[in-house]
């Protein structure tokens, strides 16, 4: 009897600690851009944290971007030209891109290059004391470290989705007129009537929002939660990258049935 | 200078991504800068408008000179209501004009196509076209075909 109630409890202690790891990046969120906002003195800390998660991260952006927009023109393309509606190619690019694809490769590309990123340095700050240095000094690691941090996470990802629409776009008109020889102005023609600014594109950048806020959030809160062990800072990574990438997927299912599904 | 080179990157990253929003809204979404100012509104009557929609195009001669607002059914004579918010330069529509919905292409978009007729006096802001011709239902069509062909 004794072994089947110790299973039932370690499950049960499982579950809470669960529960009280999610209480607890919400506290270090709260903690961290809530309760105590600094915007003056963290203003170049932001600068700097904005390089290294946005503007470090625009060539992979910008490199699948292209590459995506061309495939997607292509594949279009062998299809719609069966049934002599291949001017519609912009059309069904520029809608998957910025509804769809721009929002959810951008995220997870982002979660990979720059959320791990985020992770290992704030789990090696933790395993080498710098944040408890810091305490002892009277800096709030939080303010100082986490802040930055978050927002430009949450700042960048909206940009780099822009970014990699506007490519993903230019790429498949290399594509379809100049490679292809698709009509240029039924390309934009039906690219315009379709898309509507509104209720596309405005809806691709609140998806790109939330992706922004949960991938950054997944990601310091796992490298300050990290054990300061090398494996615990490995492990912490891992966690950032599948979580946040499980998350994206997840929310984008929710957030399209709300914004595009009709009930 | 290090942080300078740092700020000025952070610098160009937000000018890309407002340039890139610029070419989402204007290039792809279509999305006009300058609001089409002054434009005016006319109905047209139509016994079925099957698969026109709000913000469809109108087209005189294959231009586009104003967009379709709202569609409605008249309660008092039982057909569909379309509004059409026609472009402030567009001042030569005379009263008796015809509106017919047509498509594009075989598969593609229904559109009003304008064409005008020859009096005298121009359409202004509420003013009804008379001349209309519904939309194909390619069902109807289809069931006329037949019809006729069994009466032969």
């Amino acid at each position: 009897m004794q072994p089947v109630l110790d299973n039932i409890a370690l499950f049960g202690r499982a579950g809470l600690d669960k529960v009280e790891a999610v209480g607890r990046s919400g506290m270090i969120l709260i903690n961290a851009i809530v309760a105590r906002p600094d915007p003056v003195q963290s203003f170049p800390l932001l600068i700097r944290q904005l390089y290294s998660v946005g503007v470090l991260s625009m060539i992979i952006i910008i490199v699948s971007g292209l590459f995506i927009g061309m495939v997607l023109a292509l594949q279009g393309y062998t299809i719609l030209v069966d049934y002599g509606t291949e001017q519609a190619v912009g059309q069904m690019v520029a809608l998957s891109l910025v509804r769809e694809l721009a929002p959810v490769v951008a995220a997870l590309l982002f979660a990979g290059r720059a959320g791990s990123a985020l992770t290992a340095e704030i789990g090696l700050m933790k395993a080498t004391e710098q944040l408890s240095s810091m305490e002892m000094i009277g800096v709030d690691p939080l303010r100082r470290i986490i802040a930055p941090r978050f927002w430009a996470g949450f700042i960048s990802l909206p940009i780099l989705t822009m970014i990699f629409s506007a490519v993903g776009v230019w790429g498949a008109m290399l594509v379809g007129v100049e490679w292809l020889g698709v009509y240029e102005g039924s390309f934009w023609a039906n690219m315009q009537n379709s898309v509507d600014f509104f209720d596309d594109v405005v809806n691709g950048l609140i998806k790109a929002q939330v992706f922004g806020l949960v991938v950054t959030w997944v990601a310091v809160f796992q490298g300050y939660d990290a054990l300061p062990t090398s494996e615990g800072i490995s492990q912490a990574t891992t966690k950032t990258v599948v979580y946040s990438s499980l998350a994206i997927l997840g929310l984008d299912f929710i957030m399209t049935a709300l914004m595009f599904g009709d009930f | 200078m290090r942080i300078r080179g740092v700020e000025l990157a952070v610098g160009v990253f937000m000018l890309v991504g407002a340039l890139s929003l610029a070419v989402l809204a204007i290039n792809v979404s279509g999305l006009g800068l300058s609001k089409q100012e002054g434009s005016y509104k006319v109905y047209a009557l139509f016994e079925n408008v099957g698969g026109l929609t709000a913000r469809s195009k109108v087209s005189m001669s294959g231009v586009t000179i104003g967009q379709v607002g709202a569609i409605r059914i008249d309660p008092e004579r039982l057909m569909a209501v379309v509004e059409i918010e026609m472009n402030g330069d567009v001042d030569y529509l005379t009263v008796d004009s015809s509106a017919s919905i047509l498509t594009a292409g075989l598969l593609g978009e229904k559109y009003i196509g304008i064409t005008t007729g020859a009096d005298d006096e121009v359409l202004t802001e509420g003013g009804y076209i008379e001349d209309t011709q519904s939309s194909l239902v390619l069902e109807e069509l289809i069931g006329k075909f037949l019809f006729n062909k069994a009466s032969e």
